[in-house]
């Protein structure tokens, strides 16, 4: 297809510690190391799609308690109520808070949703050795490298408002049970992002020829 | 094991390339999947020595600073960042101020002691003690550093409060605005030519590295 070889074909592994390229001779060994600085060399991360499959589900499932259950509970001049995220993005939108509802909704809705489909569709067209659309695929994964971990935004709004309301009689904010759900969401997906190894994208090519 | 200095694989599809010499400001990217392969490094030893010092005083004055003020009827509350994560570990979501605390103080702390320790090393050109684990640790913390994203739950927090309470940011979120500059610039993924400038590397006085 290119007239480019990739490291699998010249029998060579790039070290992903410090980037020095070593020959491969894993395939006599077993083992080896980079002897630069001691990384165990590896072709590709171990069990890559496994663990992503099990940290993206597990995400999944948390996702679901992270909206059904209240994140924050609200006791201001009078008035109490626990609040989900999406009540919170709701108030934010009728208060006119336009720009805010915005990015929080981007936060806890789009971007967990766009990263759970993105990290399902390069899991399944990897486990079949696809050869479709590898360029875009492989743009989509930096994509959700880039943008994932953005989402712990509710939870530090969450910490900064809690934290600041204490009022005693006044009033008084706590962070509720749903934001722990959220938070680990965010960290069980960053988690399969950081599992899935984005050169089985490629290896497709390799497997057609 | 022979080795290949000359060579670099992509990190994200595994295609060979040989190093070439960059302009300075100049990156190289990946033909068939279009990441940056390396940049040239922007800056020398002792101007990155320097901004890791400036970090280091911008993430304490963040702790020790109040962030955002409020008051309410007359009385006052402030919070320091350090304080707003710990806000999370009353309640039932108590476990999620870990993660919390973690990427936006402990994190970005760690990176810049690291930086501190492998910099001052590498101004004299050696290798720092425990180098190549310093320099492991770095690459694993660089995804879970995110003073920006509390940067941005500061700003949602203070626009949020100023409906119900008075709110006025503390000298704390300028240190944070500071600090998450700073720690894109030092911190970012080109720390690989670290290991071109010290010794006993093979990559060492190469081009491009
Ligand atoms: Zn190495
Ligand atoms: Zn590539």
């Amino acid at each position: 297809m290119s007239g480019r070889l990739r490291a699998r074909q010249l029998g060579v592994i790039g070290c992903h510690v410090c980037g020095l390229v070593c020959k491969d001779r894993l395939g006599e060994r077993g083992h080896a190391r980079c002897p630069c600085c001691h990384t165990t060399l590896r072709r590709r991360r171990p069990d890559s799609i496994g663990r992503a499959w099990a940290f993206l589900l597990a995400g999944m499932v948390f996702y679901i308690p992270a909206n059904a259950l209240p994140v924050m509970y609200t006791g201001l001049l009078g008035s109490s109520s626990d609040n989900t995220i999406l009540q919170g993005v709701i108030s934010f939108w009728k208060d006119g808070s336009y720009g805010i509802a915005l990015v929080i909704f981007v936060a806890s809705v789009v971007v967990p949703c766009t990263k759970f489909l993105i990290l399902g569709l390069l899991l399944v067209t990897s486990q079949r050795h696809s050869r479709w659309a590898m360029r875009e695929r492989a743009r989509l994964y930096r994509l959700i490298e880039l943008v994932g971990y953005w989402s712990m935004l509710d939870v530090l709004v969450v910490a900064t408002v809690a934290a600041l309301v204490k009022f005693q009689a006044l009033g008084d904010i706590e962070p509720r049970i749903g934001i722990f759900f959220f938070g680990a969401m965010v960290i069980l997906t960053m988690l399969s992002a950081l599992n899935f190894d984005p050169r089985l994208i490629w290896d497709g090519m390799a497997t057609h020829e | 094991m022979k080795t290949f200095p000359h060579l670099i694989v992509c990190e994200h599809c595994d295609t060979v390339y040989r190093r070439v010499s960059l302009e300075s400001g100049d990156a190289a990217r990946c033909v068939d999947c279009a990441a940056t392969l390396y940049r040239a490094n922007r800056m020398n030893v002792d101007g990155w020595l320097a901004l890791t010092v400036t970090a280091a005083i911008a993430l304490v004055m963040a702790n020790v600073c109040p962030v955002i003020r409020i008051s309410l009827h007359g009385q006052h509350n402030e919070v320091t960042l350090w304080q707003s994560v710990a806000a999370l570990g009353h309640g039932a979501a108590a476990p999620i101020a870990v993660p919390a605390a973690l990427s936006v103080i402990v994190v970005p702390g760690l990176q810049i002691l690291l930086l501190g320790w492998v910099l001052a090393f590498a101004r004299a050109g050696h290798r720092a003690p425990g180098f190549a684990m310093a320099m492991k640790v770095l690459a694993t913390l660089r995804p879970w550093s995110m003073v920006e994203v509390a940067m941005l739950g500061i700003l949602i927090s203070i626009i949020k409060l100023s409906n119900v309470v008075q709110v006025t940011p503390g000298d704390g979120v300028w240190a944070t605005a500071g600090l998450m500059v700073l720690i894109t610039l030092i911190a970012s993924r080109d720390i690989h030519w670290l290991w071109g400038i010290t010794d006993n590397h093979p990559l060492r006085g190469r081009q491009g590295v």
